[in-house]
């Protein structure tokens, strides 16, 4: 048990420090500040994304131009995937939930390096500068996806540079913060932590840090080169000087498939932190999810040609890589197994934070399983460069990842801001996004089994339907996204004052004051037992 | 990232014997690959290579004398990296 | 420091990549640009490295023994050393660029597309490793002041281990772009 704090200490919200005002968050070594600095950034930066995304589905409700020609697509698409992708999925749940709520998960009064975590968080924004200037210069917006496949991003004379340059920059801030949470975990659990007593969040957090590490040079060398395309001619990847498109493509997908598992390790944490206190029993088969989390983060690794089947690889590649990429679904599948036994004869309470997990359940089941159908080679054929594969990301990734973050910052809220946010409003907000969200996104299936390409502003009369309801379905979602927000951003100085546990959780985050003191524990606490007992704790 | 709990304190005439048996290897190789040995030159500078930087590893970065989870995941980091690169040539190696 | 180390082996790895690549489908024409390259020089750079490894390495153990000023010595041999190795590049390089051989030129291109992918891999390779060596000058120098002024002493030498770590991967990336540019030919 940890002792209670009598109120005497300034929440990290109040404490004033050597700086006065924003210059006291914006040079503030604090995880909690810094969590919330990236939570406004990549809020900021997510609603840019949303709104392009928007833009797209305005422009796809008909055939032909609606309101944008193709030139102009091109840029949209871009800049969408650009910033989802750079600014949003990859940072988001480490740089935000896990720099506010590792330290305090495993006892600990900061990270590692705090000021090497604030440096993260400038680099971030320097990258972001960067790569957004490349809507504004003198040439035009990049056009090439966010994917930059060469030769075209070597040929084009859009920004292709500031771009390139911005996602090269992303990259050292996230290799600082996977730097930072390694050493954290290995260095700084509280007394009695042992490995094996470490909640499940934490361990996805050091999954995914490694794979930050060990992947995001790689994508690093690989912008560089198309640098050195670019401006001196080198040759890597011109065919007329001998080099090789594929390779490009290999040396990206070698890390843009580990990024995904970057995305999505830690959205799986979430789940396993927020189905245990939800159904107030502790979660099924804790080893087998620590395991399964490192072997999806190794077999990850090996996946990256399943995004270049059409490429022409050789046989034995396409081979390999369709095989291994069904053997990485089956820690996934194994997770998935392992959520649903932790809710049977749970004691389940029906709140906000369950309803985003439950949902989360759903949607990551349909984007891994239509994963499997790409992996599945002769269907890659046909459905490749298709809707079909817009389908299925945007279910795992905006679906896993999107749902498990927007369950974590409600289950999380009260404790970060120290007021409830409107159940009513969010639990509203819920049920439009997800419908929506259903209806944006699963037409896709069919229009890309049907043969409608993705990236093209235009498309045959006999898609027009259902790119009606896609887009309908978007406006939706997004009214149901401001629902959220705004329910949030609300709630977050007016809500009611919240408890230290609302819910009833048993890791060390429920334990402290709500919102947290600056160095989060006044004495270390001393770890004695497994981390998912529930037999003492209710909501308080 | 520091474990300073131990001081091992490595002698100069280590580190000297060390940078001798560098500077053969290296002598070493440019003598074989001088003689026409077709690709096994290649293989056996490379060969060397690596030994010289196991030394390095070993006796420079105090390899030896470290914690042995920086043994693990230098192990760790090289294997995912070699595996990468067999992977690529899955493509490579067996083109039409 | 280590971590930091991981990233550097695995951005270097992918132009070692490209490398082995390029290498496997243009055997003849690498082993023919390769000859274009100074071996001596080559083999001069190696151990002019090696030895800047063994002084920094030494360099610590000066410190713990609180031999001052043979820390200082050896410090300084290892930038001098430093130095050394990137007077010879520059010549090297120069001596490539007044050939007309440089990424983008006519005449590379007119060699051939293994000739270019070689001598593309060669600046961009030796290019990177030069960069870090300056950083690692840069990095030494700091290492130097802080010994010359006892910031750094038996007590407190951590930094000195994690830049001579630093300056030791740089000597790593070195032994192995040596036989790969300089001893296949």
């Amino acid at each position: 048990m940890v002792k209670k704090i009598q109120g005497n200490d300034p929440s990290y919200l109040e404490y004033k420090g050597r700086f006065k005002g924003i210059f006291g968050w914006i040079f503030s070594t604090d995880h909690k500040r810094i969590g919330l600095l990236y939570l406004y950034s990549i809020g900021t930066f997510f609603i840019v994304g949303a709104i392009l995304g928007l833009l797209m589905k305005f422009e796809l409700i008909a055939p032909g131009k609606t309101i944008m020609d193709a030139k102009t697509y091109n840029g949209i698409f871009t800049l969408h995937g650009i910033t989802m992708i750079f600014l949003i999925v990859i940072p988001g749940i480490p740089a935000i939930l896990g720099n506010f709520f590792l330290p305090i998960m495993i006892g600990a009064k900061d990270v590692a390096f705090p000021r090497l975590n604030l440096l993260s968080w400038w680099v971030y924004i320097f990258g972001a500068a960067v790569a957004i200037s490349s809507q504004f210069l003198g040439d035009g917006p990049p056009d090439t996806g966010w994917t930059f496949y060469a030769p075209y991003s070597f040929k084009t004379t859009t920004n292709m540079l500031p771009a390139v340059l911005g996602a090269f920059i992303l990259g050292f801030s996230s290799i600082l913060t996977g730097l930072n949470f390694i050493v954290t975990i290995h260095r700084m659990r509280a007394p009695g932590m042992n490995w094996l007593r470490m909640p499940l969040f934490p361990w996805t957090l050091y999954g995914t840090a490694w794979i930050q590490l060990l992947a995001t040079p790689i994508v690093g060398i690989t912008l560089l080169m198309i640098v050195a395309e670019r401006t001196l001619h080198i040759g890597f990847f011109d065919p007329t000087l001998g080099g090789d498109p594929v390779l490009y493509q290999h040396l990206f997908w070698i890390y843009s498939h580990p990024a995904v598992y970057i995305m999505i390790l830690p959205a799986m944490g979430i789940i396993s932190e927020i189905l245990p206190t939800f159904a107030r029993k502790p979660i099924f088969g804790y080893k087998a999810i620590v395991i399964s989390t490192m072997l999806i983060a190794f077999i990850g690794y090996f996946v990256w040609g399943h995004h270049m089947f059409t490429a022409g690889m050789s046989g034995t590649a396409q081979f390999a890589f369709s095989f291994l990429t069904f053997l990485v679904a089956i820690p996934s599948a194994i997770k998935v197994f392992n959520w649903l036994a932790t809710l049977y004869k749970g004691s389940i309470q029906l709140k906000t934070p369950f309803f985003w997990a439950a949902s989360f359940l759903f949607v990551f089941l349909i984007g891994g399983l239509s994963g499997l159908v790409l992996g599945a080679l002769a269907i890659n054929v046909h459905v490749h460069d298709t809707t079909f594969v817009v389908a299925h990301f945007h279910f795992i990734v905006f679906g896993g990842v999107g749902f498990a973050f927007m369950a974590a910052i409600h289950y999380w809220f009260p404790k970060m801001f120290g007021h409830m946010y409107d159940e009513g409003w969010a639990d509203t907000g819920w049920v439009v996004f997800f419908t929506g969200f259903l209806f944006l996104y699963f037409p896709m299936f069919i229009l890309g089994i049907k043969g409608m390409p993705r990236r093209y502003f235009d498309y045959v009369e006999e898609f027009h339907g259902l790119n009606i309801v896609s887009s309908l379905g978007a406006f939706l979602m997004i009214f149901g996204l401001a629902l959220v927000i705004i329910n949030l951003i609300r709630s977050a100085r007016h809500g009611k004052p919240a408890s230290m546990n609302p819910w009833g959780g048993v890791t060390l985050e429920w334990q402290i004051p709500s919102p947290p003191p600056l160095e989060n524990f006044e004495e270390i606490p001393v770890i004695t037992k497994e981390p998912y007992d529930f037999s003492e704790v209710k909501p308080s | 990232m520091s474990t300073e709990t131990k001081t091992h304190i490595v002698k100069y005439k280590t580190y000297f014997f060390v940078l001798l048996a560098l500077l053969l290897m290296t002598f070493i190789s440019v003598a074989i690959t001088s003689i026409d040995l077709g690709g096994l030159a290649i293989v056996g500078a490379l060969l060397l290579a690596t030994i010289k930087s196991s030394l390095v590893l070993w006796f420079f970065m105090h390899l030896k004398y470290e914690n042995v989870m920086f043994r693990v995941m230098i192990g760790f980091v090289l294997f995912i990296f070699l595996a990468v690169m067999i992977v690529t040539f899955l493509d490579y190696g067996f083109q039409r | 420091m280590w971590l930091f180390i991981f990233t550097e082996l695995l951005f270097f790895g992918g132009l070692f990549i490209v490398y082995s690549v390029y290498r496997f489908k243009n055997p003849v024409a690498f082993h023919l640009a390769a000859e274009e390259l100074n071996t001596s020089i080559g083999t001069m750079n190696t151990v002019i490295l090696l030895i800047s490894s063994m002084t920094v390495a030494m360099s610590i153990t000066a410190v713990q023994l609180r031999q001052k000023s043979r820390a200082i010595f050896l410090l300084s041999a290892t930038i001098i050393l430093a130095i050394i190795f990137m007077i010879n590049k520059y010549f090297e390089w120069s001596g490539k660029f007044g050939h007309g051989i440089y990424p983008g030129s006519e005449k590379l291109a007119e060699l051939g597309t293994g000739e270019v992918l070689f001598f593309g891999l060669y600046f961009a390779m030796t290019g990177l490793h030069a960069f870090h060596i300056i950083i690692g000058v840069i990095i030494l120098t700091i290492m130097l002041l802080k010994v010359m002024n006892s910031t750094l002493n038996a007590g407190y030498y951590v930094q000195l281990e994690n830049g001579g770590l630093y300056w030791h991967l740089v000597d790593l990336i070195w032994i192995f772009l040596f036989p790969l540019f300089y001893l296949i030919a």
